[in-house]
């Protein structure tokens, strides 16, 4: 199994968010999490990541054979999981090019790949930023200071296309986005989506799906997933809301 | 080897060994302590003349009516200036390592993270080689490009002796020997430090360091440094090295005087990395600098960057005194405090001319227990018409048993004054950090991007090949600081 999530559950601040949850995700698969705000989505996509805020109670995950919980953060992100954030955060004075970098090689060294030098990582980064149709200019600026909404969500899909990651998280990357820079974003995912690789996409509208087809939609509420299936249950919910899941 | 080379190599082992014996003091070591005796036994050892000697003894009357400056939120035992040793030259005579090995590995592994080359690593932690000749013919191959200028470029000591006018006339000029207890001291007991003097009209075409200096490696605790920019002249020098040095001498006091004539500019560009204790507090430099520069002439600018990560204590204003009309001073400053390290450090701004300007960048950066202040004064005096200032003092705090300070004096006696002043304290932030190691950074990877980028602003002021190491070694600096 590529990621295994077995009766997890997570509670922050003497609040349970996930409760029982199970999920299982196959090489080559993309899967759509939908469900209301507080359902838990969020803390799924953070937990998988790594984030510390949160107490483990139960179960486990298994990424790629490894225990998740024995991994960091960084050590996650080197294995291939990538986490595309719903607010991605200002850093000033770091320039993307030596970030990504960074980034690149430090997964480079984990996976024992020879490192990539700089003139090769700038026309790398240089030629995908044009596929995903992201301005060059752009890349000269602080990593997402003084970027809009939409800019930011670009950006965290050409540094997903740079890393090139095994499973690939979204969380709400469609929110605030206008329907340009939907298609922007769904489109550099398309191009990405090899049967190698899988994806989880979390969302709270079911307009991401038009551009991005799941394998299995899974409908999560309060904490747990209570129904999967493929995407007629986006048409669903696109009709009637979350309310008869609840 | 070419003939100038081997007259350099000449002069370089005469001037190690001629000091013949002296009278009233041990020829080999004199004792600690502070008196009349060790002046002159410092002025007769570099052959100085009478009026030098007669400068530094009244400076050493001037310090001994005169009490340490207290206002800087710095707390330190009691100097014992009859316990110092004021004249150990050349440094380190008797117990230089005798190769790398006996060098503490620490240290080596700092250097090698910094990138600089194993000769360079003898040369920089003290090892006896007896003639680098690389950094030899180096030297001297600058020093014909730069006598063709008719640019001076030598130890103050070999200025005194060569170029008594300019000496005369502008030493102490800036930072008069009785300023306070420090100049005082610095003044009576210097022993070495650099000479510029850039013609009229002419720009310098290289960076000038103290480390292309072949003396540089007897570079004392009493630095004192003097650079003249004649009428429509520049230059930029750098002072110091990135690599740590590690010096047994507990207390620095070093004086800079900078001045620049009409239509002159000088830039100076300072990295500072003494050893600075080790993590529990003990040890370590106290640094008690004083710059600084005087834009004399109409349409004259002084521009200071410096990057602070050294020294238990670091005491230091570079100022700028803006007589000139339409004069401009600069000030670019990082302070990374670690452990126990105190920095009380920033600027003076005096605008006395019309329409003089001022700019001051300070980024602190406070991890570990330590402190890192922030100390401006900006004034306008009567006669500055239509001055400008602007400050911009940012602090980042990395842990929370650390402080940041901002002491700020602003003093206007003209009302066309415009002072603009901008602050920030900040904490590292945990999302930031969440970020950077989400893409696969180490916590101190992410720590040191965030910091880095932090100061940016004021690295990127650095000549090229400097502010490369400077990112590198405020790297370092941080390291042992987070988890």
């Amino acid at each position: 199994m590529f990621l295994e999530i077995k009766d997890l559950s997570v509670k922050i601040e003497n609040k349970n968010i996930l409760k029982s949850l199970n999920l299982n995700i196959n090489k080559g698969e993309v899967h759509a999490i939908m469900g209301p705000n507080g359902s838990g989505k969020s803390t799924l996509a953070n937990v998988l990541a790594g984030k510390e805020d949160y107490e483990i109670l139960n179960g486990r995950i298994n990424f790629k054979d490894n225990d998740l919980f024995d991994l960091n953060i960084e050590e996650r992100a080197q294995e291939g999981m990538f986490l595309a954030f719903q607010y991605p955060v200002e850093i000033p004075g770091v320039n993307i090019t030596p970030f990504l970098h960074s980034a690149i090689n430090s997964k480079r060294k984990r996976m024992n790949i020879e490192e990539i030098d700089n003139l090769s990582f700038a026309k790398l980064l240089k030629s995908k930023a044009s596929d995903l149709g992201i301005n060059i200019d752009m890349l000269k600026r602080s990593v997402n200071t003084g970027f809009s909404g939409g800019e930011k969500k670009r950006y965290e899909i050409l540094q997903m296309s740079i890393l090139n990651p095994d499973l690939a998280i979204l969380d709400e990357t469609d929110s605030g986005l206008d329907i340009d820079a939907l298609k922007i974003v769904t489109d550099g995912v398309n191009k990405l989506k090899t049967k190698d690789n899988s994806f989880l996409i979390i969302t709270h509208y079911q307009k991401l799906l038009d551009y991005i087809k799941p394998d299995y939609v899974h409908v999560m509420v309060n904490g747990s997933i209570v129904r999967s299936g493929g995407s007629e249950i986006a048409a669903e919910i696109d009709k009637d809301g979350f309310q008869k899941f609840q | 080897m070419n003939s100038e080379t081997l007259n350099t190599l000449d002069t370089y082992s005469k001037n190690k060994y001629k000091y013949g014996f002296v009278t009233d003091i041990d020829n080999e070591k004199p004792k600690k302590g502070l008196n009349e005796d060790i002046i002159k036994f410092i002025s007769q050892k570099k052959n100085e003349p009478d009026w030098m000697l007669d400068w530094r003894l009244k400076a050493f009357s001037k310090w001994k009516k005169m009490k340490e400056p207290k206002w800087a939120n710095l707390s330190f035992p009691e100097i014992d200036y009859q316990d110092i040793y004021y004249y150990s030259a050349p440094k380190g005579f008797e117990k230089k390592p005798k190769d790398l090995s006996e060098v503490d590995p620490k240290l080596i592994e700092t250097y090698n993270k910094l990138g600089i080359p194993l000769e360079e690593q003898k040369v920089l932690a003290g090892v006896a080689v007896d003639v680098v000749f690389d950094s030899v013919s180096v030297a001297t191959t600058y020093k014909g490009e730069l006598e063709k200028l008719g640019i001076i470029f030598c130890s103050i000591g070999e200025a005194i002796q060569k170029h008594p006018d300019l000496i005369k006339k502008y030493l102490g000029s800036v930072i008069p020997p009785g300023d306070h207890s420090f100049s005082a001291l610095n003044s009576a007991v210097f022993t070495d430090g650099s000479f510029v003097y850039i013609p009229e009209g002419v720009k310098c075409p290289m960076e000038l360091s103290t480390y292309f200096r072949i003396n540089a490696e007897n570079t004392g605790q009493f630095e004192r440094t003097l650079i003249i920019a004649d009428k429509g002249s520049y230059v930029s020098y750098l002072e110091g090295c990135t690599a740590p040095k590690r010096d047994d001498n507990q207390l620095h006091a070093a004086n800079v005087e900078l001045i620049a004539l009409e239509d002159a500019e000088i830039k100076y560009s300072t990295v500072q990395n003494w050893y600075p204790g080790d993590e529990d507090g003990k040890g370590g430099i106290y640094n008690f600098v004083t710059k600084r520069g005087l834009c004399a002439g109409k349409n004259s600018k002084i521009s200071w960057t410096q990057v602070e990560t050294g020294s238990a204590i670091t005491w230091k204003y570079p100022s700028c005194i803006l007589k000139g009309d339409n004069s401009i001073g600069e000030f670019y400053s990082v302070a990374i405090t670690n452990n126990f390290q105190q920095a009380d450090t920033g600027t003076k701004m005096t605008h006395i001319g019309k329409n003089t300007k001022s700019k001051i960048i300070s980024k602190g950066i406070s991890l570990g227990r330590s402190q890192n202040t922030y100390r401006g004064e900006v004034s306008f005096l009567r006669k500055a018409e239509k001055a400008r200032n602007y400050t911009q003092c940012d602090s980042l705090l990395v842990g929370n048993q650390c402080g940041a300070h901002t002491v700020p004096y602003i003093d206007s006696k003209n009302n066309t004054a415009v002072i603009e002043h901008e602050a920030s304290t900040s904490k590292i932030n945990e999302d930031q950090l969440y970020y950077c190691r989400q893409r696969g950074l180490s916590h101190e990877e992410a720590v040191s991007l965030i910091v880095n980028g932090f100061c940016k602003q004021v690295l990127q002021e650095l000549p090229m090949e400097f502010a490369v190491e400077a990112q590198k070694l405020v790297s370092i600096s941080l390291e042992g600081s987070v988890g």
